[in-house]
């Protein structure tokens, strides 16, 4: 019991990134836009909320009581939210503006922001000549992790629920927001036309540009979330390259997996956090076996590709103009 | 109330306008200004980060790239060629496809599983049969196995319409995952395979990587002429220009998916095996160091054309390269290359907008009628 209970406990964290990046992607999914460049915006999310931190503990000469909790975690959060921000107005400016083709787009920005998250991952240090030996954030890492002082004292119903960081609550409560703005809303209602057909949304006298810059720009921000909560709560502030992995690639897996709905979404981040994480509960394995297991979440999403795609319920289907440019003069 | 009024009704500034048709000579001065303006900002980008001097920035990334060229070491300049080699087959190899507009972003699991399965022949293999025999019997079972992850999501596209962007994607992955686990289960837990002597390609001088060049040579001239000149290449353009006249001129439409699926998961499935029978001898997760994706911008920006997409797969190359160089002499972190690269990129999508539409200003017309 006490390992299922770890086991839970544990899996949720792995989840966490997966919703901010998905929920992220609905909503930029939503307004017609397969925003393939989600995996870059995520590194940036994460290396930008690395970079305010840095400076700012810098600033402070290291010095844990120099700090204020509230600029600890503001500065990291505004950081890591400019950036991704900018990374999603630049992919809203080629793809809504400039109507260049998503998929290219998306990729060349993935390939952009992961250098980015690299690049400064590696040479901060050298950039800001500071004496630190390597990127290890764990004072600003311990504000973020700060959870609610007496999960302690409720057992396991305390450390299933109650022991997370602040992120993680923030991500379900915000994809429960999403999908009530999503299906209970006028804003909502018009995104989606927008996603669905453009050229009705305009007639229909909805800006259509507005929505699909704002849309992604939201989305992009959501989606960086997922990178700062990856650094500062899941790895504990310590920055390494390539850490982050393909978890950007497994949020756009969800967002297929949740049928483009973010309460969906919710149940299926931690259930793909329990698939990435079953591995390590499961006794004898050796590591050979264990990369096949990291295999799961990829498998399960092909499969409600292929059983939606099969049943082709209306409800259960991407937005219907999904990837393709929209131009007025076009119509 | 009449000031409101013509308020409404002022034209915008400027407006959009598609062009029927922009000459290719001034096509490629739009693209030439993209790239110019490319290199213009991320030499700027490299001054502010490294503090060298803006030319010796260049200097330092050609040097980097075709340096000892002149020096008589062609060893850098192989390397060079062998890369573009690589990324280039992998361009071409999703180019039928994106004509087809069926979006594969599955090269680089295409290209892997074939790498699998080149290695698993050539250990378990080596050594018990002849070696020639070895060697195309990795080809062939490598091309195949490129061929079969191509049409696994074409099977789906073509009969239930599933979205093959995203179903290709994640093919991707399960490729990656499964490399993961051979090498892993091979390498007794160390990670690595060491490189295995059977089954490799010969190699014919003067370099270790002219047999690849070659290869992709003959794959871009092959290719080039079977989009253009054959039928089915023709198909192709119908279908993705319009199922439905394509069904109404009487071509089978899901054949043609799976074909050119198959086909273009075939030439992915050449690039696995060129790069670990005839490279590497070895395989990892890593093997294709993610090009798969580059190739679908290169294909892009290349307008399907083989040839111009060499030159795109060879400025990418450079940039890439050059980059990791400049990175290295300031000993910064070598993925500079990839913001670079991307930089580069993302101007040269951004210019095609250039190219198909026109942006004309708000003429004074309104002033004459007053």
């Amino acid at each position: 019991m006490n390992t299922f209970l770890a086991f839970i406990a544990s899996s949720i964290p792995i989840g966490v990134p997966l919703l901010f990046g998905s929920t992220g992607e609905i909503i930029t999914e939503k307004s017609g836009h397969l925003n393939l460049g989600i995996p870059g915006i995520m590194y940036v999310g994460g290396i930008s909320g690395v970079i305010g931190a840095f400076l700012y503990e810098n600033a402070c000469g290291n010095d844990l009581a120099m700090m204020s909790p509230l600029l600890a975690v503001l500065i990291p959060l505004l950081a890591s939210i400019a950036g991704s921000v900018l990374m999603g107005l630049i992919y809203s400016f080629l793809t809504v503006t400039l109507r260049v083709n998503q998929n290219v787009s998306g990729l060349a920005l993935t390939t952009f922001g992961i250098g980015i998250g690299n690049f400064f991952g590696g040479s901060l240090i050298k950039l800001v000549d500071s004496d630190m030996p390597s990127i290890i954030l764990t004072k600003t890492s311990s504000f973020f992790r700060t959870s609610l002082p007496f999960a302690d004292d409720l057992g396991w119903f305390g450390e299933i629920f109650l022991s997370h960081d602040f992120l993680t609550y923030a991500s379900i409560i915000i994809a429960v927001i999403a999908a009530f703005v999503l299906k209970r809303t006028r804003v909502g209602l018009s995104l989606r036309a927008v996603g669905e057909n453009p050229a009705t949304a305009d007639a229909a006298g909805i800006n259509v540009t507005r929505y699909k810059y704002v849309a992604t720009m939201i989305g992009s921000a959501i989606a960086g979330l997922g990178g700062l909560q990856y650094v500062m709560a899941y790895a504990n502030g310590v920055w390494s390259n390539n850490a982050f992995g393909d978890r950007g690639w497994l949020a756009i897996a969800l967002v297929i997996f949740s049928l483009w709905k973010p309460n969906m979404a919710i149940l299926g981040s931690f259930l793909f956090g329990a698939l990435c994480n079953a591995n390590n509960y499961i006794q004898g394995l050796g590591t050979a076996t264990q990369e096949l297991f990291k295999l799961l979440p990829y498998v399960v999403t092909l499969v409600v590709l292929i059983i939606t795609s099969m049943r082709k319920k209306r409800e259960h289907q991407p937005p219907q103009a999904l990837g393709l440019p929209y131009f007025r003069e076009e119509r | 109330m009449s000031n409101a009024n013509t308020k409404q009704h002022r034209e915008p500034l400027f407006h959009v306008v598609k062009r029927t048709e922009l000459s290719t000579g001034k096509a490629w001065l739009v693209r030439g200004a993209a790239i110019l303006l490319g290199f213009l900002i991320s030499g700027i980008l490299s001054v502010l980060l490294t503090g060298k001097g803006f030319f010796e920035i260049y200097e330092i990334m050609f040097k980097g790239v075709f340096g000892m060229l002149f020096a008589g070491r062609l060893s850098q300049f192989w390397v060079f060629l062998q890369k573009t080699a690589i990324l280039l087959c992998l361009s071409l190899a999703v180019t039928p496809a994106f004509k087809m507009k069926f979006w594969n972003c599955g090269a680089e699991g295409q290209a892997l599983i074939s790498g699998l399965v080149s290695m698993f022949l050539m250990i378990s293999l080596g050594g018990k049969v002849a070696d020639w025999f070895l060697v195309i019997l990795v080809v062939v079972c490598g091309i195949l196995a490129g061929a079969l992850w191509g049409i696994i999501p074409a099977l789906f596209k073509a009969h239930f319409n599933t979205n093959e962007t995203l179903f290709t994607l994640m093919m991707n992955y399960v490729a990656t995952q499964i490399v993961a686990y051979y090498v892993y289960l091979v390498g007794q837990g160390s990670g690595i395979i060491q490189p295995v002597s059977y089954g490799n390609l010969p190699k014919i001088p003067p370099s270790d990587y002219f047999l690849n060049i070659l290869v992709v040579v003959a794959v871009m001239i092959v290719m080039s002429i079977y989009l253009r000149h054959s039928k089915q290449g023709y198909e192709i353009a119908v279908v993705g220009e319009s199922q439905n006249t394509a069904r109404y001129i009487g071509i089978n439409v899901k054949k043609v998916i799976l074909r050119t699926m198959a086909i273009s998961g075939a030439v992915c499935g050449l690039a696995g095996v060129l790069m670990v029978a005839g490279t590497d001898h070895s395989v990892n997760t890593n093997s294709m160091g993610g090009q798969g994706f580059t190739a679908i911008m290169i294909s892009w920006l290349g307008q399907f054309n083989p040839y111009i997409m060499a030159g795109m797969s060879a400025l990418v190359i450079f940039l890439q390269v050059g980059a990791a160089k400049v990175a290295d002499s300031c000993f910064m972190n070598s993925s500079f290359a990839d913001i670079v690269a991307g930089i580069v990129i993302l101007l040269l999508v951004g210019s095609e907008f250039f190219i198909r539409y026109s942006v004309k200003f708000r003429t004074s017309k309104k002033e004459e009628k007053q």
